[in-house]
């Protein structure tokens, strides 16, 4: 079976799967991970996919509008936003508001892609008027520009801060209101294939979704 | 082999096998680009290319690529003479070294670049104290390191291949005649090192128009600053707008073609057999 997942469903679905295939021994799980938006163009040239996990509905509505799901997509997750410093915090942030400092170096992703457009909706909800001075395609390429240093701050998924290990710290962001749903549908017809999203939806596939930090919707 | 057969005249006729395998490695080459091309949409390209974001992106390519360029020759020059004429006993290695970041991922040399020219770098700790530098990324002085950093090796490449086959006897004779080291250099080794030059400038000037991820990586992505044409398109395609992808794919291959074509003579597919040097000047 091959699940395309979003890149910052990594480290989760290899534990779902590990988990998966313990409780399911006939069964091979495949993983491959991507941004959403190029998964979704793969699935819908014709890629062999059986289970298809987004990082956002919009992402997900494109394969459905091609008719290439068996299912119909069901939320499974949602993830919050993240500020996150180097671990010394160079540039001593402390909260959202000082990313309207110009002299920062500040890294987030491009408002195309999911976690770009949560952080401009975070940003102006906050009315920060923050200067990113690079816009990344991927929110683990906004991650490792924070890890080595390179920027003073980063805004990523509550999921990435533990990818980075030691070397970033996540600023405390307040309660927040906005969150990027995650939607799972089943590609093909095959019995597998809808099990398995039942096991993501259901409580030992959520329980480890919890783990790396995201949230029930 | 029949014997009564004498080798009066070459067999003028190609050989068909190779001209078979030479049509399949046209067909390896060419047959992605036809496929872009057939996908193209014609009709709504010229708003895409017309778009502000994609003029603008133009422009960073530009200046991005003929600054990488002017930063390969001022410093690949040098080195190219000192790879072609000075016998020293690590040439191999610094010619290795040298010609890596033309077989290097690029993201690899963005990573390098890093932990040399960032702020925890080895040299940029230094930048940063002495020069106030506070970071490359963002900045289109980054994106022309990282654009020269893989477009230099191909100037390097060409510059010292066409020292090579320079007639050192020429050198010496005009120094014979009285010429200083300066003198010669102008007036002899330069002029006829030309043909070389352009074509190893104009080489690494395509490549620095096609670089992509020692860009991204080590300069990010900024509009107006580091945003070039081949980052553009990456986040078009990321973001699902293939036609946008698409319409500033056929801008790219556009100038490039532009580009090779106008190096046909010089160095893709010299012209052996004639010397150059009564050179065409019809307009081509």
């Amino acid at each position: 079976m091959t699940v395309y997942a979003a890149a910052s469903l990594s480290e989760a679905f290899e534990d779902l799967a590990t988990e998966y295939e313990a409780a399911n021994p006939d069964v091979d799980v495949k993983l491959n991970f991507a941004g959403s938006a190029r998964l979704a163009a793969q699935i819908s040239a014709g890629a062999r996919a059986d289970v298809f996990a987004s990082a956002n509905a919009a992402t997900m509505s494109r394969v459905v509008a091609e008719g290439r799901t068996a299912a119909p997509p069901v939320l499974f997750v949602r993830n919050r936003l993240a500020l996150v410093v180097p671990i010394d915090n160079p540039g001593n942030v402390t909260e959202l508001e000082d990313l309207s400092d110009d002299s920062l170096v500040l890294a987030v992703c491009a408002p195309e892609v999911p976690c770009g457009a949560l952080a401009q909706a975070v940003l102006a909800d906050a009315e920060v008027d923050a200067d990113a001075d690079t816009e990344e395609t991927s929110v683990r390429a906004v991650l490792t520009k924070v890890t080595l240093g390179e920027a003073d701050a980063g805004l990523v998924y509550a999921t990435d801060v533990a990818a980075g290990g030691d070397k970033v710290a996540a600023v405390p962001l307040g309660p927040q209101i906005r969150f990027n749903d995650y939607p799972v549908a089943a590609v093909s017809n095959r019995d597998v294939a809808a099990d398995f999203v039942d096991f993501v939806l259901g409580a030992d596939g959520q329980r480890i979704l919890w783990s790396h930090g995201f949230d029930s919707p | 082999m029949t014997g009564r057969r004498t080798a009066k005249e070459p067999n003028r006729r190609p050989p068909i096998a190779v001209v078979v395998m030479a049509v399949i490695a046209v067909a390896v080459l060419a047959l992605p680009l036809v496929g872009l091309l057939q996908r193209t949409p014609w009709s709504s390209l010229g708003t895409t290319l017309g778009e502000a974001a994609t003029l603008e992106a133009l422009r960073v390519s530009v200046v991005v690529s003929l600054l990488a360029a002017a930063v390969s020759v001022v410093l690949g020059l040098p080195l190219a003479w000192v790879l072609a004429r000075l016998d020293f006993k690590g040439r191999p290695l610094v010619r290795a070294v040298v010609l890596l970041p033309m077989v290097l991922p690029p993201v690899v040399g963005g990573i390098a670049l890093f932990f040399a020219l960032g702020r925890r770098g080895l040299v940029g700790r230094a930048l940063h104290n002495w020069f106030g530098v506070d970071t490359l990324i963002g900045t289109t002085a980054g994106a022309v390191i990282a654009a020269a950093f893989v477009s230099m090796p191909f100037f390097v490449i060409t510059a010292e291949a066409g020292l090579r086959q320079l007639d050192p006897r020429l050198e010496s004779a005009a120094s014979t005649l009285g010429a200083g080291r300066w003198t010669v250099l102008r007036r002899i080794t330069l002029p006829l090192l030309a043909p070389s030059l352009a074509a190893g400038a104009t080489l690494s000037w395509a490549r620095a128009l096609g670089e992509f991820g020692a860009t991204i990586t080590f300069a990010g992505n900024h509009p107006g600053r580091t945003r070039t044409l081949p980052l553009a398109i990456a986040q078009a395609n990321e973001a699902g707008r293939p036609e946008a992808a698409i319409a500033m794919s056929v801008l790219l291959i556009g100038v490039s073609l532009l580009i090779l074509i106008g190096l046909r003579h010089r160095w893709i597919a010299p012209r052996s057999s004639r010397p150059e040097s009564s050179p065409e000047t019809s307009p081509s």
